[in-house]
């Protein structure tokens, strides 16, 4: 075996069997910010056989001060983050195999490139995508671990289909919340924790030691010293819609709905999101914004325009991130007139 | 009262006598939250009633959702 991964065979909780177990594996990553890319970089450096990361978003200088993977030449060049962080894992490990996905996740999506993974792992920014990859992972029986942190808290919980409470299961417990967009930023320490203990549980996982699993939720508070470890196995509901015995996978059925529009926490940015499986003609879409004389940069995974002010992202996958608005129907009204442009190059 | 919230010593003021008086006098009223009392975790549908006594420890977990 390579001796690069010399001092982690020597662990005794990996050794041989565990590092040619990892040297096999397939680990999905939900999201390629702050949590995906300090997991995916500690994965390949340990040697992960498949890698599959999906982002829907591209690379801006203000992710550079905790999203480790990318560097000022990836934010001035406005790549998507699926796409700057399979070439910079490439460099560091060329023998993982990394699928990278520009995208939103949807439940198509989640067949075609997640259903074979061993864990997947939670590094989203949104519980509405949190809870459309629990009822994929409960669906698809893979165990798949939470993580999430702002400010400096963190915490993470490794979620067992039809063992432990699933995540509606503890979001069902909670108070109902209109606190959805916190503004407190977050600072790279509470990230690298929650990225940590999220990577642990994948090696623990991937080596099949299940009873190493630690089995509460971690919650951390590093700038005021807060540490909890709770067990909440109580809270497994066997009437939850999810992962409960008349389980109807709620949130995979809302994600299926025509468009989706909803506002970027704290960017004053609408995402815009089509049907699953449209694909946009990018040389068509570009000739035509430039007949109507609007600057327009393709970099070949996405292109980035300015109307009235607004910067516009279009990708390939018909989604479009309208900056510096917050108001959803008037973005809604923008897009369709950008989309019109090209309405020949709507392709199912 | 005196209780230990996240391993920390707090004197609460005397008007705070449940878990859903800590929610309001700490202004978390908005946040997601799991909270434990003496290692039980407090059902969301009790908040209000569920009395506090001296010497309590209570676990807040904030279920923050940034990554």
């Amino acid at each position: 075996m390579n001796n690069r991964y010399d001092r982690q065979v020597r662990f005794d909780g990996i050794g041989e069997q565990g590092q040619k177990k990892i040297l096999m594996k397939h680990v999905g990553i939900i999201g390629a910010g702050a949590l995906g890319t300090h997991v995916a970089e500690t994965l390949i450096r340990a040697g992960i056989g498949y890698l599959s990361i999906i982002d829907r978003d591209y690379v801006e200088y203000s992710n550079l001060q905790r999203q480790c993977l990318y560097t000022e030449r990836d934010a001035g060049e406005v790549l998507p983050k699926a796409v700057a962080a399979k070439k910079h894992l490439e460099q560091i490990n060329h023998n993982g195999h990394v699928n990278a996905i520009v995208g939103e996740l949807s439940g198509k999506l989640f067949s075609d490139k997640f259903s074979t993974c061993d864990v997947i792992v939670d590094a989203t920014d949104n519980f509405e995508t949190r809870l459309l990859l629990n009822d994929l992972a409960i669906k698809y029986k893979i165990p798949w671990i939470f993580g999430g942190c702002l400010g400096s808290k963190g915490l993470t919980y490794t979620i067992i289909p039809d063992e432990t409470p699933c995540l509606s299961c503890l979001m069902n417990h909670m108070p109902f919340s209109n606190d959805s967009c916190d503004l407190s930023g977050v600072i790279a320490p509470i990230v690298e924790w929650v990225a940590t203990q999220q990577v642990v549980e994948v090696f623990k996982l991937l080596v099949e030691d299940h009873t190493a699993l630690r089995g509460t939720l971690l919650y951390e508070d590093m700038w005021t010293n807060e540490h909890i470890s709770m067990n909440v196995q109580t809270l497994k509901n066997p009437l939850c819609l999810s992962c409960g015995r008349h389980r109807t996978h709620p949130y995979l059925s809302e994600s299926k709905k025509r468009y989706r529009t909803s506002v970027l926490c704290g960017r004053d940015t609408v995402h815009i999101r089509p049907e699953e499986n449209m694909k946009l003609d990018m040389s068509y879409m570009k000739q035509m914004l430039m007949k109507d004389e609007l600057p327009c940069v393709d970099n070949g995974f996405l292109l980035h325009t300015c109307i009235d002010g607004h910067r516009l992202i279009l990708f390939q996958d018909g989604r479009a991130l309208i900056h510096n608005t917050s108001d959803m129907k008037w973005a809604m009204k923008l897009y369709m007139e950008v989309i019109r442009k090209g309405r020949t190059c709507l392709t199912e | 009262m005196k209780v230990t919230i996240n391993g920390q010593e707090v004197q609460l003021p005397e008007q705070v006598q449940t878990i859903s008086g800590i929610r309001k006098h700490f202004n978390i009223e908005q946040a997601l939250t799991i909270i434990e009392q003496n290692k039980k975790i407090v059902d969301k549908n009790k908040y209000d009633s569920q009395a506090l006594s001296d010497g309590d420890r209570i676990e807040i977990v904030h279920f923050v959702g940034g990554g």
